[in-house]
């Protein structure tokens, strides 16, 4: 099962090595990275396979948001089909 | 592979256009209640609503973390409560309402419809006594919502309902005077009233139904209007477009929800209903859509035809999005719960004359409209008889929700907080309307309603 992880924030050193250790550590794959600057943000989009963690979706998501909270920026995780339902026909 | 600006319209709909799903609504037959004894049948009645919506409340904030989507409400809707209690010989039908509040507690839902009677042709014993004790079960309840049917384009009008209702609608409000009336913000009176409508307070669970379904409502004025915003000043068929594609989308992320409780829930699905339910958030206004689109402020004139395209764009759009569409799927145009109507109503543009105009092209109707407390139950009544003929007539579901609040006046407004908002007291004609509604009987159905 596939998932978008969304970090969108104030520019600083480490977000990309704090983000990619913790879905590592917790066995998730990632497949795609796009990173840009966006009206001043730093904004960085993940497409990752979640298939082999042993951690449910929830729960990563209430890791990577502590994550982000600590790290003052935004970091979410959701299933890819709520894109593809609303951006492909 | 999706590309990264998709991906990032969706987030900032989500986070900044109060993009949302609004409910999942649980729909339940409770005709396996029945019972001659009006306790045993209220057991009944607790134990298979919490039997069946045990986990819709978990089930709903799982689909919710996992998709990063907020899912607004979870709820119940429940059969009509005066086919369940007509079986019980009892005269009080109160404690079915408290057994019907006891259970939306116990699965942590926040509203639960059906005490309900359908009476567009005529009334049964139990029907007059369910809709006579409104009042006390309304006052007695907090999530319990109530509805009567009191015409359709089928059946024409019942007046001695409308009449009644009038009545029930005052004394609802004075039961719960301490509170200005809330009690009357959970007391829908329709015409063409739907089976599978999910958003409250007149979702009810209709004999046609399934033992048990799941029925999705989506919103998103705030994502509409920021739509619009990008193609200011271009002609109404590029509005249009606009609006369609904007709908589906919306649509398409409730229907893929709606599919996904349902798979959890073990429940089939029902209908996905596409509607542009507003709360006074700044930003997720109905009222701000029809300004976008050129209109000073909302009830000038203009607003019928600009919300006549909104709620027609919305359904184009919508309707291919999901596999079953139903309820109510329109525009809402609720006076207390969207910022930009109340600051129309405030200003003085919107008045309750153009509101009905504006039902006339919308899916429902006068909805949370503050009026003074000493409006007669006469007045309420021929209010509720306009509405429903303008329902009758053009085959269409309308309602009447009106919040008669004790001891307010013009000028005045009332507080019901959260999502239920605030509304100014908007002025009535003082002209009686007595001896009409005094008549009773029946406003025979429309010649249209001779299809066989």
């Amino acid at each position: 099962m596939n998932a978008i992880v969304t970090v969108i924030g104030e520019d600083r050193v480490g977000i990309i090595a704090a983000v990619c250790s913790l879905l590592a550590e917790n066995n998730v794959n990632i497949l795609d990275i796009t990173q840009t600057i966006l009206q001043g943000n730093f904004t960085m989009v993940m497409a990752v396979d979640v298939g082999k963690t042993g951690v449910p979706l929830a729960a990563l998501s209430e890791k990577l948001d502590a994550l982000g909270t600590s790290m003052k920026i935004s970091i979410r995780i959701q299933r890819e089909e709520i894109f593809n339902a609303m951006h492909r026909i | 592979m999706l590309n990264q600006k998709d991906i990032l319209s969706t987030i900032e709909m989500i986070d900044q256009q109060h993009l949302d799903i609004r409910t999942i609504t649980m729909g339940i037959s409770l005709l396996s209640c029945c019972d001659p004894d009006a306790k045993r049948a209220c057991d009944k009645i607790y134990d298979k609503i919490t039997r069946y919506a045990e986990h819709l409340v978990k089930t709903g904030e799982d689909i919710e973390r996992e998709f990063g989507i907020p899912i607004v409400h979870k709820r119940i809707s429940v059969t009509p409560m005066a086919l369940v209690a007509g079986a019980s010989e009892c005269e009080d039908y109160v404690p079915f309402a408290l057994a019907m509040d006891k259970a939306a507690r116990t699965c942590g839902v926040n509203f639960i419809g059906g005490y309900s009677a359908l009476v567009q042709k005529g009334m049964t014993k139990a029907d007059e006594k369910l809709i006579r004790s409104i009042p006390e079960a309304l006052a007695r309840t907090e999530l319990v919502c109530s509805s009567v049917n009191v015409g359709s384009t089928k059946a024409g009008i019942n007046m001695d309902a409308v009449a009644l209702m009038g009545k029930i609608i005052k004394e609802t409000a004075a039961k719960t005077a301490a509170q200005d009336g809330l009690g009357c913000a959970k007391l829908v009176v329709f015409c063409n009233a739907v089976e599978d409508n999910p958003f409250m307070a007149g979702a009810f669970h209709g004999v046609g139904e399934a033992e048990k379904v799941i029925n999705v409502g989506v919103s998103g004025p705030g994502v509409v209007c920021h739509a619009l915003k990008a193609v200011k000043g271009q002609p109404f068929d590029v509005v249009a477009e606009t609006v369609k594609k904007t709908a589906f989308r919306v649509t398409r992320m409730g229907q893929l929800v709606a599919q996904e409780a349902s798979r959890r829930l073990d429940t089939p699905f029902g209908i996905v209903d596409l509607s542009l339910a507003p709360t006074p958030a700044i930003g997720d206004s109905v009222a701000r859509i029809l300004e976008e689109m050129g209109l000073e402020t909302c009830g000038t004139h203009g607003t019928t035809a600009a919300l006549a395209l909104l709620n027609d764009a919305v359904k184009k759009g919508g309707v291919m999005a999901s596999s079953s569409v139903g309820g109510l799927s329109g525009a809402f145009i609720p006076v207390s719960e969207d910022e930009g109507m109340i600051a129309a109503a405030k200003a003085g543009t919107l008045c309750i004359d153009k509101l009905e105009a504006m039902t006339c092209v919308c899916s429902v109707g006068l909805d949370m409209i503050a009026v003074p407390g000493d409006t007669s139950a006469a007045t309420i009544s021929a209010i509720i008889a306009d509405e429903a003929a303008i329902g009758m007539v053009n085959c269409k579901t309308t309602a009447v929700r009106l919040l008669p609040a004790p001891g307010k006046t013009v000028g005045d407004s009332i507080e019901m907080g959260g999502l239920l908002g605030s509304a100014p007291v908007m002025p009535v004609h003082s002209e009686s309307s007595e001896e009409f509604i005094a008549r009773g009987g029946r406003i025979p159905a429309p010649l249209h309603s001779l299809k066989n």
